[in-house]
């Protein structure tokens, strides 16, 4: 076909439409519409259901108007006698074996199938027979199922096999007893599956946290964006009452698409965790205290004053914080003469931040990843990171993108990709393999690394993809920035980006990881991005070297942090530890004095500066939970009691504005100038950790999402080894084992598993039953408990 | 005139064998097509020529299919074989595959040579075990002889041919059901277009025949095109396999010229049986309308004749019945077939196949309801034309059909609940 | 151990069973290791004594790189996979137009009687099971069955005792 534009005309009225385009896209541009099932301008067309059927001139059928191209002349009508007669007929066989049971249905009000039937059904059924019953199976702790209900349209089935790109429904049986499902009894474990929820026209497919709860038309809906990951993807928060109910997609075709993961989804949840934080508290003699908010804030205030050498203190700041609150807080202890401020809480290496003249973005907009040639991605598991930007570099493999990987752990990628799997010490030298079958000349730090490296196939064939190709990028993911030896994979990849004609993605891992390096929430930069006039200490500086007063925003001690066991020692032997937080918990209670309950993101007003650097505003939805404040108020009476200037805002758009007008002439930069002197680190000695922080243990909120908790990505804590690493260490038969790691110790259970590469165990951080230990990677030992 | 294309070595001792064959002059036109390296066009023109029209039961014309292909397109092309014969009454391409395979293999290799293919499969309903055995061993003997594998006979043209088998689905003998069963997936048809010229087999340009049209290729290209139509006659070329069955004495398969009387083929199996009377005939498989004995003892074997009346002459089966016949427990069998071989996949199919069946069977078991006809009527002109595939017109019409010809009979089911034959 | 991650595709099956599999796998190309997934399926059913459990169809999956649902699609659309076990004589009886209309109803009363059971059901013994298929192209020869591999036609009840005293 040609692009070429050819004329119709649809019930009498004249349509301009690229030629070839199936009929429905072009009346549903026009506003004309033609009721469908299974349909979906995101799916293949399956032209199953019939129900768009209508009359095309000189056509003795009547047609599918989802599989049907348009040519030049063609009359349609879709709502002639014989289009409507062919789509009652439709109508009424849907209608024979669906059970009718709308009354206790979750889809009622909201549903395809009820919306159609009321244009296109007859009030009496003719048909007297016994109705079609599916024995249901528990597909998970997200979707329930009533696959009575289900019209067979396959949109589900299609979404897995096209968009989550692993198949787990499918359709078995035929004719009549044909049975959308998982056949078996299996939990859905895509991190997109709740996306079929959306999808399925009736109630077959619903939400198991949601089943019950509210009826469609209780229901309001407010904008929002998802606070997760960083693509920021852009969500409708359903209400009732004051209280969020669910969270649905909202389509936007540069970021999200018509989808968001699971975790965006269902975090919700969380919001109404039984250990929210509801009123302010201090600790008094090991004792914790209700409080009023003036006597909170005024003892912070006080106790932070007590505390004479402005170096001595630390912020430590959630980069899933709003901009106003990242940027506030920065202005507070910059104002209070502090630089020792930090987002990059999971970071370990920050050698390269006197290179970093500028803030860290993903490199391209999210849409371009859609059109890359060629990616090599290091230490980066995007499915289990960032699962929409997942699905958009699956997008771009299935178009003929050739995926290369450097990793420490065997990954369950969904389409053809060049694995090279490895300890973490060898990721050093495997990227600087490519980066010398690149052509990369270095001379500073890397020098003796890029020449002593040995080039092996897979280097050969990912330096060649990436020169090759006009469209390909180095992406350095959340495992690869919390290397011990980061730095050096950093100056590497830029290097071979610079060389390879590729872009560098620093893939940043929270909803305000860019947010945070514009508003100055980094030692290194200044707010507006640009560098800072004195460097205070980095994230993990402040814990080695401690500091007398800590302000903690929305993170929780052991699970938030690179070294989980340093971060509350550091903190516990601090004098003064203020937390502004949602939630309580033991970490906090053990490691805080002052406990400042504040709103999590449906309650407040804020500002998400996604992965490609696009400014997300979102309106608070619901009023904040018992006393709750938004932190940026917090914030802004913590600087008046200090005497700060600058913090007369009456609304969180003011701060926006400070901010955005201080960003003026910033951008976003990735590629750094070879540092001087760089070593590694990290020794490929011994038995080697490595760990990720796995899907749902990102945050406080996704922490306590109790249906995402039950799911297999939530992440157990265990000793994950290959078999023949168990057998090595004489565990094979072990049911747990002791591991230690720098003087801490834990227990856990052992878990066999041949994706984790021979001399490495694989322990999880942001765990609750991990964050006794140290850093995900480094020397270890394990032995039978 | 019998017996002389697809089963010209009938007469053989062990006429499956490769030097039976070839004594018979088999393979000779494939040799004099590669060492001519005859012109691809014209073997299509010939097709076209000959009048050949798809003998599986749709009735394209061969040539005309075959000529959609684009020949010096890039990639791989493929010639696929439909030897999933499963329409109720039929009973023919078995006997190519278990007595002439190597006519079928040597007019697959010539198809492929016409469109330019190298590869074939030749897709075998899954309870044919003794003729795939049998094809299995006639593709291996052969490859052995040259005929099949790479530079056959030094022409510099490769052929490779396999078997496909399947496993118990009437759907896959709809061209891309069974498509897609070769790509090792449900038998589902596909939303057409695109068609298989096209997108066919793991998506490449794809012609797909049935056993007898593919079998018929060697002696078109022997004797012509224009000696295989005039066998016929007009707009129905050439012999044609007649499965026949029923209430007769002497049931089987007869290669007899498009347009014999019927008259004259009952009378070639062996006439009604027990000298009952003749009550009816399917003419085309059970899809095809039913039409009453009289009516069917004027009418000739070829399309026209047949579609003339009302019905169709399909895939040439033919299924007899006496007067001793329940025309209603007929259809109830009928409409429980399609109900058990529905695919699934599109509503109309899914949905109505099932409750024309339970109509049917009410009425049969006697609880049937004065609506009921109606409503049989109505439920199958929904589902007729509004399918992906043809097995939705293919369950009504014979529900057509019958209520066309035999509503007294339905009726008195339903008025007396009990069958007018005495025997239902 | 509290999971295990095993990835090893080929330890399920025997050499023979792989090799008979692998000759199917050959008649397709490369990139379509799935066309060989029907082939598969009755060679393990076979070896099986003619049925398909969840693992067998699970092990086709991962020697075949197919998701599992993908293989119960199969295994479930076509009727010639069985997933509950079947006699070891399984004897398919034609009920179609012309197999009826020739009597096929009394060779099913026949062999009911003989045996004992309906059909979808196995002799106490486990020797014989009975079901009821559609056309399966022999109508020249109606009425007819299948037992096994091999059509049997015309059949008579005598014809019938004759045949199944000649089974093992």
């Amino acid at each position: 076909m040609t692009d070429s534009t050819v004329t119709i005309e649809v019930d009498g009225r004249e349509l301009q439409a690229k030629a070839g385009a199936m009929l429905i896209e072009v009346t549903d541009a026009a506003g004309i519409r033609i009721p469908r099932f299974c349909y979906h301008k995101k799916l293949s067309i399956s032209a199953n259901c019939r129900m768009c059927l209508v009359e095309v001139e000189k056509v003795p059928k009547p047609l599918p108007a989802c599989a049907t191209p348009v040519n030049e002349g063609m009359k349609v009508y879709t709502h002639s006698p014989r289009a409507l007669a062919a789509q009652k007929g439709t109508m009424e066989f849907l209608l024979i074996n669906h059970p009718l049971d709308c009354p206790i249905c979750d889809q009622g009000g909201e549903c395809e199938l009820q919306d159609v039937a009321i244009g296109y059904g007859q009030d009496v059924s003719r048909y007297n027979e016994g109705k079609r019953v599916v024995a249901d199976k528990n597909i998970g702790p997200l979707i329930a199922t009533d696959m009575t209900r289900c019209i067979h349209c396959t949109r589900c089935v299609r979404f897995g096999d096209e968009i989550a790109g692993i198949r787990e429904m499918g359709s078995t049986g035929r004719g009549e007893h044909t049975v959308i499902g998982t056949y078996i009894e299996k939990s859905i474990d895509s991190e997109l599956s709740g996306n079929i929820i959306d999808l399925c026209p009736v109630g077959a497919l619903t939400s198991k946290p949601f089943r019950f709860n509210a009826r469609a038309w209780e229901l309001t809906q407010v904008e929002a964006v998802a606070p997760h990951d960083s693509l920021g993807s852009n969500v409708n928060l359903h209400l009732r009452n004051n209280k969020v109910m669910r969270v649905h997609p909202r389509d936007n075709e540069s970021i999200n698409e018509s989808w968001i993961s699971d975790r965006d989804r269902f975090s919700y949840e969380g919001l109404y965790s039984s250990d929210r934080l509801t009123v302010p508290m201090i600790k008094k003699s090991g004792e914790w205290k209700e409080v009023s908010w003036e006597m909170a804030l005024e003892m912070a205030a006080a106790s932070f004053s007590e505390i004479k050498e402005p170096d001595q203190l630390g912020a430590l700041l959630s980069p899933t914080a709003t901009l106003e609150e990242l940027y506030l807080a920065q202005k507070l202890m910059r104002g209070l003469g502090c630089d020792n401020i930090d987002s990059r809480l999971r970071q370990g290496d920050f050698r390269t931040d006197a290179n970093q003249t500028h803030a860290n973005w993903l490199g391209m907009k999210i849409s371009e990843v859609d059109t890359l040639n060629a990616a090599l991605v290091v230490g980066g598991n995007l499915r289990k990171e960032q699962p929409i930007l997942a699905h958009r570099l699956r997008k771009a493999a299935l178009a003929g993108a050739s995926v290369h990987t450097i990793s420490p752990l065997q990954l369950e990628l969904n389409y053809k990709s060049q694995q090279s799997l490895c300890t973490p010490a060898e990721m050093v030298e495997r990227l600087a393999a490519v980066a010398k079958a690149a052509g990369v000349k270095a001379s500073g730090s890397v020098a003796n690394i890029v020449n002593s490296a040995a080039i092996d196939e897979f280097a050969k064939n990912t330096a060649e993809a990436l020169k090759r190709s006009d469209s390909s990028v180095v992406m350095l993911g959340a495992l690869a920035q919390s290397h011990p030896d980061y730095s050096l994979l950093y100056a590497l990849a830029s290097g071979l980006a610079d060389v390879s004609g590729a872009r560098l993605s620093i893939v940043p891992s929270a909803a305000n990881t860019v947010g945070a390096q514009l508003a100055g929430a980094v030692p290194h930069l200044q707010a507006g991005g640009k560098t800072a006039d004195r460097n205070g200490l980095d994230a993990l500086s402040m814990l080695k070297l401690p500091r007398k007063g800590y302000l903690l925003l929305g993170v929780e001690p052991g699970m938030d942090f690179w070294n989980g066991a340093l971060s509350q020692s550091a903190l516990q032997s601090a004098d003064t530890v203020v937390a502004l937080s949602a939630y309580r918990s033991p970490e906090l209670e053990a490691c805080t004095d002052i406990l400042l309950p504040i709103a999590l993101y449906t309650e407040t007003s804020g500002t998400y500066v996604n992965a490609e650097g696009n400014w997300q505003q979102c309106r608070g939805a619901v009023k904040p939970q018992g006393e709750v404040r938004p932190a940026w108020k917090v914030l802004r009476v913590l600087g008046n009691l200090m005497n700060q200037q600058g913090f007369e805002y009456t609304d969180p758009q003011q701060i926006n504005d400070e901010l955005r007008t201080l960003c003026d002439g910033a951008s976003l930069y990735n590629n750094i100038t070879e540092p001087t002197s760089l070593e590694p680190t990290l020794s490929a000695d011994g038995l080697q950790r490595a760990g990720d922080t796995p899907l749902y243990a990102t945050d406080p909120l996704v922490r306590r999402a109790k249906a995402l908790q039950l799911t297999k990505d939530a992440g157990n804590a265990a000793i994950r080894l290959h078999p023949q690493e168990a057998i090595r260490q004489g565990l094979e038969s072990a049911q747990n084992a002791l591991i230690k790691q720098n003087g801490y110790q834990a227990n856990l259970p052992l878990a066999l598993d041949e994706s984790i590469p021979e001399g490495c165990v694989w322990i999880s951080t942001g765990l609750r039953d991990t964050s006794m230990l140290g850093q995900p990677f480094g020397e270890v030992t394990v032995e039978k408990a | 005139m019998a017996n002389e294309v697809c089963l010209r070595t009938l007469d053989l001792e062990r006429p499956w064998l490769l030097e039976q064959y070839q004594s018979r002059g088999g393979y000779e036109m494939l040799k004099k097509i590669l060492t001519e390296k005859m012109a691809p066009e014209a073997i299509v023109e010939e097709v076209k020529k000959s009048g050949l029209r798809g003998r599986g039961g749709a009735g394209f014309p061969t040539g005309l299919k075959w000529s959609f292909i684009s020949r010096n397109a890039p990639g791989q092309k493929y010639v696929v074989c439909n030897s999933d014969e499963g329409e109720p009454g039929t009973f023919k391409d078995r006997d190519i595959l278990r007595y002439n395979p190597h006519q079928l293999i040597e007019g697959m290799i010539i198809a492929g040579y016409a469109i330019g293919a190298t590869r074939g499969y030749n897709y075998i309903r899954g309870e044919f075990w003794e003729p795939y055995e049998r094809f299995e061993q006639a593709l291996e003997d052969a490859r052995s002889a040259g005929y099949l594998g790479e530079n056959l006979l030094g022409s510099g043209f490769d052929f490779e041919l396999h078997a496909h088998l399947g496993a118990g689905a009437y759907i896959c003998g709809e061209e891309t059901a069974l498509l897609e069963s070769i790509e090792g997936k449900k038998g589902q048809p596909r939303y057409k277009p695109p068609f298989p010229a096209h997108f066919g087999l793991y998506g490449r340009p794809t012609i797909i025949n049935n056993t007898e049209s593919l079998a018929s290729i060697p002696m078109i290209m022997e004797k012509g095109g224009e000696w295989f139509a005039d066998i016929g006659v007009k707009n129905s070329g050439g012999s044609k396999l007649f499965s026949i069955s029923g209430n007769i004495n002497n049931p089987g398969v007869f290669e007899i010229p498009m347009g014999t009387p019927f008259s004259e083929l009952l009378a070639m199996a062996g006439g009604m049986k027990e000298g009952h009377k003749i009550k009816a005939v399917i003419p085309g498989g059970s899809s095809a309308p039913i039409i009453p004995g009289e009516q069917m003892m004027e009418l000739n074997m070829d399309y026209d004749s047949i579609a003339g009346a009302g019905s169709m002459l399909g895939s040439g089966a033919v299924i007899v019945l006496d007067e001793s016949n329940c025309m209603v427990k007929i259809l109830e069998r009928m409409s429980y077939f399609y109900h058990e071989e529905s695919c699934g996949q599109c509503t109309p199919c899914r949905e109505g196949t099932g409750w024309l069946y339970r109509v049917v069977h009410r009425i049969e078991t006697g609880q049937g309801r004065q609506e009921d006809l109606d409503l049989l009527d109505d439920v199958a002109s929904k589902i007729s034309g509004k399918t992906i595939c043809a097995l939705g017109d293919a369950a009504a019409m014979p529900v057509q059909g019958m209520l066309r010809h035999y509503r007294d009979e339905f009726q008195y089911h339903i008025d007396h609940k009990r069958c007018m034959i005495g025997v239902g | 151990m509290t999971t295990t991650t095993v990835k090893d595709k080929t330890e399920h099956f025997t050499p023979e069973v792989r090799a008979e599999i692998d000759r199917w796998i050959a008649k397709y190309p490369a990139e379509w290791k799935q066309s060989a997934v029907m082939g598969a399926l009755m060679i393990v059913q076979d070896e099986n004594g003619g049925w398909l459990t969840n693992q067998l169809m699970d092990q086709v999956a991962a020697y075949l790189d197919m998701p599992s649902i993908a293989v119960y699609e199969v295994a479930t659309f076509y009727s010639m996979y069985e997933l509950k076990p079947v006699g070891k004589h399984k004897i398919c009886v034609c009920t179609n137009v012309s197999c009826m209309t020739n009597k096929s109803d009394v060779i099913v009363e026949h062999l009911e009687k003989k045996l004992g059971i309906g059909f979808g059901q196995v002799t106490e013994d486990g020797r014989f099971s009975l079901k009821e298929v559609e056309c399966l192209g022999a109508c020249g020869g109606a009425p007819m069955m299948q037992i096994g591999k091999q059509y049997y036609e015309n059949l008579t009840p005598e014809i019938v005792d004759a045949i199944l005293e000649g089974l093992e």
